[in-house]
């Protein structure tokens, strides 16, 4: 027996030797990757993927990993004072993954097919809103043909990479899938559709060449799989696990572990429907949560409590927004409407399970702590898709738990789409909220936005329009010889990866 | 000839329902492919717009009519989540999803014959009630968590031994078509073979196991039925070993359930890809379509249903024609 454990240990030692590669990374990462074009279609609006496009891909406006922003290929934007133009200088010095050098023609083009309806961009809305460009060196000027105060925000967001006109125009768009190239810090080197995309270290990437020669994304949907990728060795480096495992990889000797509160909240999304028309039902459904419980117990501790859509990076977050835990005024708010624990208030609430860490859980605590003022909550395990077409037709039951990413920070992507009742995405829809947002879409005055969406939030939160749960928390873990740096917009990025 | 003619037409009429069942459920679920790529933000002329790029804006007859025009150009439509052609993706992935079905079923029928060749020949207890219960183990057990163990024992015990992918992802394979195990062992590259085996064992292995507790059940009991006949008999008053009479006659008879259950599990197998290839991140089409799935992209579902549809045919036929082969009385009745 101990000859047998003995030559196990031996192998597993050298298995991890043989995997031990400086000159490359592997990630077991926890999507797929289905396309190469950035700016159309499903994978362009997934915020999971954006880390792979990230690496190949460089966006208009980067940013750093606390969310602020920093020149991409473009070192400087803005309006002009009348904000009916925008200018923006074009980096020197980037070059795409073939050798031509990035042109202003490239950004140009980039942002016109994005802005055309028939490319498909589903961030075509707000492209469009530029126009008539004109090019001047490395300068370019468009009209502002509607004014939207956060369209350079956007160039750091969802479809906004600048890929090659020329190249793109010679191969097509099922050219470019096979064959893509970008102006990132790595090129694309070979690519096995839900199997893994093998990356290559661009050494003319203006930015400086990153350090590993070769990155490996496994593609590993399976959350097992990846604890097991990284535990033998086969992976440097992994994501998203259940924080159980986090902790017991984290503690082992040869692994390391980060975690960081990211961009993308756990919310309880209310529709003024039905019961959730009465004031007093919403708030004591508020107050009767205890956010700080559900973090402790149930997510170990990895989560941040919020009571407005603004998680602490974003811009119009504010700690003078709250809403207490009060389980007793729930219950005189429910006393007042005629309910009790003896004769509940009763609606249905919906969740996905096994979507984000320990949702279907959370809910179920949630309807635990609501049986004790008076809500009996019958809840329904719905799948992704059902949640976006229900969603879309403003058919979401009473109460829905799903999650919000927004990884620039901004409360138009936030309060603004998610509360303001022409949005498809809004299934809250009350005059007297879509007043308050309306002007804050056109406010040019930065300062008054953030402060008009602050006084917003404070609005939606005393009268619980939405119920805010939580900040999820990003666990990574790493092994020995690695350094990460966590990005709060969720991304794991190879070159934010060093070697100690 | 005419057996032929109604054969094909039967598979057309079949793939014609099944295509028509999977078009209009797809459309009646919740869910649709364009609420899943709409942005925060996006208006409804956002949304109208897409509906009229993906062709969803039409009624679902009309939007059959045209669909079904072109699969008879064998244009099954432009993936809206890869974003390449139907059947470039299919005949891409179709490949590594048969050769691991193909070892899955050779693994399978290979345990299943020697355990049940084996029960019958020792004829000893406590041996048939070893294989009993393993058959009833490996049964009880679905395919996906037997992926689950084999993930766990990998990490424990054996962590040289790969669990996701097809090949070593650092390096450059070098195939000509995308049957590697296949083109590996006929162009005698027997250490590329080995190296490709690494990685399909595990994901094959988790397949078969059900598959070869159901035939091995099934054969078995074939087989000891077959030995009590009379012909056994007079092959052991021939002085024939037992063996010998195991293999060489009860074996034959045995064959006939043998073959209709292994071919109707097969339909399973395939099936059961769609989990496995997920779980072992195995580039084939049952992964292919999980995401297809999740990520509601209708013409890639359809087409791949319909790929899925051909090969239960197929199975179906071919297990028609091996039964015929091992029975005799279906051969001349006609």
């Amino acid at each position: 027996m101990k000859k047998l454990l003995g030559l196990l240990a031996g192998t597993a030692l050298a298995a991890n030797v043989a995997f031990a590669d400086d000159s490359t990374l592997t990630i077991a990462y926890n999507v797929s990757l289905p396309s190469w074009d950035a700016t159309v279609g499903v994978s362009a609006v997934n915020p999971t993927i954006q880390s792979i496009y990230k690496s190949v891909y460089d966006q208009y406006i980067d940013q750093n990993p606390d969310l602020s922003f920093r020149p991409g290929l473009l070192t400087e934007w803005g309006w002009n004072e009348d904000r009916s133009k925008v200018f923006m200088e074009v980096r020197e010095g980037a070059s795409w993954h073939n050798g031509d050098p990035v042109t202003p023609a490239d950004v140009v083009w980039s942002l016109e097919r994005a802005g055309k309806e028939e490319t498909g961009n589903p961030i075509q809305f707000l492209w469009s809103t530029l126009g008539n460009f004109t090019v001047d060196g490395n300068r370019i000027e468009a009209d502002v043909l509607r004014f939207d105060p956060t369209i350079f925000k956007w160039m750091a967001f969802l479809t906004a990479y600048v890929l090659p006109k020329d190249y793109y125009t010679e191969v097509g768009a099922e050219g470019f899938e096979k064959a893509p190239i970008g102006s990132g810090p790595y090129m694309v080197d070979e690519y096995v559709a839900n199997s893994f995309v093998r990356l290559k270290r661009y050494d003319e990437y203006w930015g400086g060449a990153p350090e590993f020669e070769t990155v490996i994304f496994k593609f590993l949907p399976d959350a097992s799989a990846r604890v097991a990728e990284v535990e033998t060795g086969a992976s440097d480096i992994t994501l998203e696990i259940p924080y159980e495992e986090y902790d017991r990889l984290a503690a082992k000797d040869g692994l390391n572990g980060v975690t960081t509160p990211v961009s993308d909240i756990g919310m309880i999304f209310i529709n003024d429907v039905g019961v959730m028309e009465d004031a007093n039902v919403r708030k004591a459904a508020a107050h009767a949560i205890n956010k700080d419980l559900i973090v402790d117990r149930l997510l170990r501790g990895y989560g941040v409590p919020i009571d407005t859509l603004q998680a602490p990076e974003y811009a119009a977050f504010t700690a003078e927004t709250t809403v207490a835990y009060d389980p007793e005024m729930s219950k005189e708010l429910l006393a007042a409407s005629g309910y009790s624990p003896d004769n509940p208030v009763k609606f249905k609430i919906q969740t996905t399970r096994g979507f984000k860490p320990k949702d279907y859980e959370m809910i179920q605590a949630v309807a635990g702590m609501w049986k004790r003022v008076g809500i009996e909550a019958e809840i329904e395990v719905y799948e992704i898709a059902k949640h976006f077409d229900l969603r879309a037709r403003d058919a979401l039951a009473p109460a829905a738990f799903y999650n919000w990413g927004n990884s620039i920070g901004d409360p138009s992507t936030s309060t603004g789409f998610s509360m303001f009742g022409p949005s498809p995405h809004s299934t809250w829809d009350t005059d007297d909220v879509d007043a308050m947002i309306g002007p804050l879409w056109g406010e040019e005055d930065e300062d008054a936005r953030i402060a008009g969406y602050q006084k917003v939030d404070a609005y939606i939160a005393e009268n619980a329009m939405v119920i805010p749960l939580l900040q999820f928390v990003q666990p990574i873990i790493y092994r020995d010889g690695l350094s990460v740096t966590p990005h709060v917009a969720n991304f794991l990025l190879p070159q934010n990866v060093s070697s100690n | 000839m005419a057996r032929l003619l109604v054969t094909i037409g039967s598979i057309f009429l079949t793939l014609l329902g099944v295509s028509v069942v999977i078009f209009v459920i797809l459309r009646l679920v919740p869910g649709d492919p364009i609420s899943m790529m709409l942005p925060p933000g996006a208006t409804d002329e956002v949304r109208a717009n897409l509906e009229r790029l993906y062709g969803l804006d039409k009624s679902i007859p009309a939007q059959y009519v045209i669909w079904l025009r072109n699969v008879a150009w064998l244009d099954f439509g432009m993936s809206t989540q890869f974003r390449l052609p139907v059947m470039e993706i299919i005949l891409d992935r179709l490949p590594a999803t048969l050769e691991l079905v193909l070892l899955a079923s050779l693994i399978a029928l290979v345990l299943a014959f020697a355990f049940s060749i084996l029960a019958v020949w020792l004829q000893v207890d406590s041996a048939t009630l070893a294989i009993d219960g393993l058959a009833g183990l490996a049964q009880a057990i679905p395919d996906f968590l037997w992926a689950l163990i084999f993930i766990l024992a990998v990490t424990l015990f054996a962590p040289m031994m790969p669990i996701s992918g097809r090949f070593d992802p650092r390096t450059a394979q070098d195939f000509a078509t995308n049957f590697y195990l296949l083109e590996s062992l006929v162009t005698f590259r027997f250490d590329a073979f080995a190296e490709l085996m690494r990685y399909a064992v595990l994901p094959a292995l988790a397949l078969s196991l059900p598959l070869a507790a159901g035939i091995t059940r099934v054969l078995k009991g074939a087989l000891e039925e077959a030995m009590a006949q009379d012909y056994v008999m007079l092959a052991q008053t021939k002085g024939k070993s037992r063996l010998a009479i195991v293999l060489g006659e009860a074996l034959r008879n045995a064959m006939i359930p043998t073959i209709a259950l292994t071919s109707v599990q097969l339909t399973f197998l395939i099936g059961g890809t769609v989990l496995i290839e997920r779980q072992f991140s195995w580039p084939g089409i049952g992964s292919t379509a999980i995401s297809a799935v999740i990520n509601r992209d209708l013409p890639l579902i359809q087409g791949i249903v319909l790929v899925f549809a051909l090969i239960f045919i197929l199975i179906n036929l071919a297990s028609n024609e091996l039964y015929r082969a091992a029975d005799p009385r279906l051969r001349t009745e006609r």
